[in-house]
């Protein structure tokens, strides 16, 4: 087991360093630091100063090297915009961005796994029909005009939840932070959350419809019934485990995928988190920002697909046998 | 009174375009403790026969008449509720195929804990130590260590002892073996029904024993019942439908087994197929391929009719 995960982190090991050196690549192809730092009046010594201070006159791969070893350390660089160090803005928004990545996709997971297994054991009834054509909106709709809609009919409408910002949020141990401790910061997660989980939670559902019919099908589900045994347990023991190993593969994508790119739904509802700060870095070519959030994203991709494989592990008991 | 009674069983399948009858008026009965064959061709109604016993018809299949009498109630009318408390319980199943009926993702233990407690009060211990005595009984090698193993770590063979134990488990009266040995090798064949054959035996269970090896039913069972396109073309004691067949399909059929005693060139074959479900011939199903045939065969279907020690669906075998 702990082989095993050894060996998925030396795996994890050539791909940050394609990522990291792309991250890095961008410092010299996505503008010029020198003249974004220096200003446009500055003169040739004062670049070329500049330019050694920054330890842009060395060879490429001792920059590389300098950049990744500052890496390892968390250290990557300040912030052209609000010169401040990167990995303290980054650590900043953090937690903003889990919480509700963390919010949509177990609110899509609980709505969307329950709904799949509903229309897929009865699949011509007239709720799973309003289900299956309610889901395809959900999968058309762009996460944009969805959380505008949703602003316009709760905020704007009815004036039920606020439409923008976290709300009050408390400090939990040295950098998190958590907007969970009161209402108004629940309130205020509601809308960002539903517009972001609504895209994972018709795909659940979608998946786990399409992998119980096929899961019904099966000879061990017929001897199961066969054997006498409760629709309950056939359905939610026996049937749905079987669909869980696709399942898992798609949430583990999915929510590295909210993590990296929740940035629409950060900018519609001016949610503080990562996607919104680099949204704002982009603009004005922020490129530390910019590539240190690539690499965060990539650690995140590497670490979900860690925890999914050991899911398979926990799920499968054929996979356990293999290795 | 029989163990079951099967009526006139009919089951149709609605179609697109229109009512396909998959079984057509079948009658059979199986005493307590009496082991049933049943033989035919691919597409006969076998499986659809024992399916539609313990109402597990798939959709959307469904028994459009007749009667299923068990244990001298009618189970064909029954709610979902109580047909599953019967299935497992007092008739148990065997599917053919052992590597794709036990669920992968649980340890064979927790199958049969499982089934044995749907269906009776035992506390898990107890229902453990059942557990390994049945998969001590069905011959698994020290079974109180296997009992966690998983369907993957078992052999074919193993795996269909494993399927065995589990329809057995719960004390049923009657069991259902549908192709219990196709799917296996040769070698372990013969093993899986001895098996199968002597726990019935020393339980008191009746079989219904659906396969079309007629090796199988000569050596296991006490009667057998000869299928063709959804119809019993004759029933019967084994040994009088093997060496006396009354009916020419049965006839076929047994002259279509290579013996050891009689060599022959070239084994006797039926002309042609059988029909397809949307294009049943009028009169006896089986007339276009008889070599019996004669007119009144085109236009009347005959019911079952006494023939000597069997009974045969055949108008040879009408004395008015």
């Amino acid at each position: 087991m702990f082989g095993f995960i050894g060996s998925r982190l030396l795996q994890a090991i050539p791909v940050l360093l394609v990522v990291g050196f792309i991250a890095f690549a961008l410092f010299d192809y996505v503008g010029d630091p020198v003249s974004i730092l220096a200003g446009q009046d500055a003169t040739a010594a004062q670049r070329l100063a500049l330019s050694h201070d920054l330890g842009l006159d060395q060879p490429f791969f001792v920059q590389y090297g300098r950049f990744l070893w500052a890496a390892l350390h968390g250290n990557f660089g300040n912030s052209y915009r609000v010169a401040q160090p990167v990995a303290n803005l980054l650590a900043e928004r953090l937690p903003a961005t889990l919480e509700l990545a963390i919010t949509a996709s177990v609110l899509a997971f609980a709505i969307g796994v329950p709904m799949g297994v509903y229309t897929g054991i009865h699949r011509d009834s007239f709720l799973s029909r309003l289900m299956m054509a309610g889901s395809l909106i959900g999968v058309s709709l762009p996460t944009f005009l969805l959380g505008i809609l949703l602003i316009l009919a709760f905020s704007v409408g009815l004036g039920w939840l606020p439409s923008f910002g976290r709300g009050p949020v408390v400090h939990v141990g040295s950098w998190w932070t958590t907007g969970f401790t009161s209402w108004a910061g629940i309130r205020s997660l509601i809308l960002p959350a539903i517009t972001l989980g609504m895209f994972q939670m018709t795909l659940i559902m979608r998946l786990v419809r399409a992998e119980m019919l096929e899961v019904l099908r099966t000879d061990y589900i017929k001897f199961a019934r066969a054997r006498g045994l409760t629709d309950r347990s056939i359905n939610f023991g026996h049937a749905l485990k079987n669909t869980l190993v696709p399942v898992i593969t798609i949430i583990g994508l999915q929510f590295g995928g909210i993590v990296a790119f929740s940035l629409v739904t950060e900018t519609v509802f001016q949610w503080p988190g990562m996607g919104l700060l680099l949204v704002q870095s982009v603009a004005v070519a922020d490129i530390p920002v910019m590539s240190a959030y690539l690499l965060l994203i990539a650690l995140v991709f590497v670490m979900i697909n860690l925890i999914v494989d050991l899911l398979y592990y926990a799920v499968d008991p054929r996979l356990r046998a293999r290795r | 009174m029989a163990l079951l009674d099967v009526v006139d069983l009919t089951v149709e399948f609605p179609t697109r375009r229109g009512v396909l009858r998959a079984l057509d008026r079948v009658s059979f009965s199986i005493d307590a403790g009496e082991i049933l064959g049943v033989v035919g061709e691919s597409g006969a109604g076998k499986s659809l026969t024992g399916a539609a016993i313990v109402g597990l018809l798939e959709r959307p299949g469904r028994v459009a008449g007749g009667q299923i009498l068990f244990e001298g109630k009618r189970i064909d009318t029954l709610s979902a509720e109580p047909l599953r408390r019967i299935r497992g319980r007092r008739i148990g199943m065997i599917f053919q195929d052992p590597l794709t009926t036990l669920n992968p993702l649980y340890t064979i233990g927790r199958q049969l804990t499982e089934t044995m407690q749907t269906h009776m009060r035992l506390s898990d211990s107890e229902a453990r130590t059942k557990a390994i005595g049945w998969l001590d009984r069905v011959g698994i090698p020290a079974a109180a260590q296997r009992i966690d193993a998983y369907p993957h770590e078992f052999s074919g063979g193993q795996r269909q002892r494993v399927v065995i134990a589990l329809a057995l488990c719960a004390d049923p009266v009657l069991v259902i073996a549908d192709e219990p040995t196709t799917a296996l090798d040769v070698s372990i064949q013969a093993q899986i029904i001895t098996l199968l054959k002597d726990l019935t035996r020393d339980h008191g269970t009746a079989v219904m024993l659906i396969t079309h090896d007629m090796g199988v039913i000569a050596e296991t069972a006490d009667r057998v019942a000869v299928m063709y396109a959804g119809r019993i073309a004759e029933i019967g004691p084994v040994a009088a439908v093997i060496r006396h067949p009354a009916h020419p399909y049965s006839d076929g059929l047994m002259a279509s087994i290579p013996s050891l005693e009689h060599r022959v060139d070239r084994l006797r074959q039926i002309d042609g197929a059988m029909p397809r479900l949307d294009a049943i011939p009028n009169g006896c199903r089986f007339n276009p391929r008889c070599p019996r045939v004669f007119d009144r065969c085109t236009t009347e279907q005959p019911e079952l009719l006494d023939a000597g020690a069997t009974r045969a669906a055949c108008w040879l075998h009408a004395h008015d």
